[in-house]
């Protein structure tokens, strides 16, 4: 049994090194993180069903802000489940090999009026890559809105390789946009 | 008195009792369009996704949607410009020819409204030759695409069973009959 003074200890101890912050939790029944291209011309929209955001976040001292993504490759799903099985082999995402994409934020600079300027690291499909990724943030209370969208290139991360790699068939460039719903926000 | 075999060279009795010209080109136009599109719509139909499959439907709905509005533009000028009198035929088979005629033009608004339908609902909105982006009409969603697709292939398999009665009733009636019946839609006087 631990002397009363001990837990005390522990106790302070633990206080003293909680953040500032409480962290926030996402909402992920209200978020949506989805994905677009064009095959031969025509927008495909893919989106990601299973992913969690754990961040730290007080509008106030943005800068100090910490931004983490996990995200299922193997829940991107498409209107056609045809398409969703397809995405899923290695020429696509390859989920059996890489079936975790991730984001770290590394900066959080704040530009004024709810927007920000988050900047990270994205790992997908075992390759990395430097971000920049405009933020807006709504918010009314403790609870908010974060979006953005943002543009990436599918062969920087290997993706629709060899016969699929003709940006006439599938453009190289994909737009992603997110809505991630957050609630236990600090006041701006 | 018994009617003499008519050649192809013979105009028709009373008058050249032909489609116009306009129709006569449009009816060869769209014939071979629908015949290429019905085969190349039995061909990658089941093909496995891949770059040859995703060319191959992407040139089929833009085929099909040009057949769509071509045919548009057909049924004005019929509505605009009558047919010519029928020939002389049992009554049954004058009403079987309209009867055809109808259900082929219903099928040519039919199979391609059903497939753009079906592309609509995959997820995969009709963009004409890759540029100009048509309107969805349908919502996304798997199960409607599933039912637009059943009927896009039972009207396609349709429409082919009604052109190939057409050709075999036109053949009838030019080399069984003889009564010169391709004259009225020959593209060429001869």
């Amino acid at each position: 049994m631990k002397p009363p003074c001990r837990r005390w200890r522990l106790a302070v101890l633990c206080i003293a090194l909680s953040p500032a912050a409480p962290a926030q939790s996402v909402d992920p029944s209200h978020s949506e993180l989805v994905f677009v291209t064009r095959m031969m011309g025509v927008p495909v929209q893919g989106r990601f069903t299973r992913w969690d955001a754990t961040l730290q976040f007080d509008p106030r001292h943005a800068q100090a802000g910490r931004v983490a993504l996990r995200i299922d490759i193997a829940s991107a799903s498409f209107v056609a489940s045809e398409v969703s099985a397809e995405a899923r082999r290695a020429v696509w995402f390859d989920a059996a090999q890489f079936p975790q994409a991730a984001f770290a934020s590394a900066a959080i600079k704040p530009l004024g009026g709810g927007r920000f300027e988050m900047s990270g690291r994205l790992t997908l499909k075992g390759r990395e890559r430097d971000l920049v990724i405009p933020v807006n943030l709504a918010q009314t209370g403790s609870t908010g809105r974060a979006s953005g969208s943002f543009t990436l290139q599918r062969l920087d991360f290997g993706i629709g390789t060899g016969e699929w790699a003709d940006a006439s068939l599938v453009e190289h460039e994909v737009q992603v946009r997110f809505q991630i719903a957050l609630t236990g926000l600090g006041a701006p | 008195m018994v009617d003499e075999p008519r050649a192809m060279s013979e105009p028709a009795a009373g008058s050249a009792a032909r489609y116009t010209g306009t129709a006569i080109a449009l009816h060869w136009l769209l014939a071979a369009a629908i015949f290429a599109n019905l085969g190349l719509g039995v061909y990658m139909h089941e093909l496995p996704i891949s770059p040859l499959q995703l060319k191959l439907f992407s040139w089929h709905k833009s085929a099909g949607i040009t057949i769509l509005a071509l045919s548009a533009l057909r049924l004005l000028w019929r509505l605009a410009h009558a047919p010519p009198p029928d020939l002389p035929m049992p009554a049954w088979q004058r009403r079987a020819a309209h009867a055809v005629h109808r259900a082929l033009y219903v099928l040519f608004f039919a199979v391609p409204l059903a497939g753009w339908g079906y592309s609509s609902a995959a997820g995969f909105p009709v963009v004409l030759f890759g540029v100009l982006a048509l309107p969805d009409w349908v919502p996304a969603g798997e199960d409607l695409a599933e039912t637009f697709k059943a009927w896009h292939k039972a009207l396609a398999l349709a429409l082919g069973a009604l052109v190939l009665l057409h050709i075999a009733a036109a053949l009838k009636h030019q080399y069984v009959d003889r009564d010169g019946l391709l004259h009225r839609i020959w593209p060429m006087r001869r």
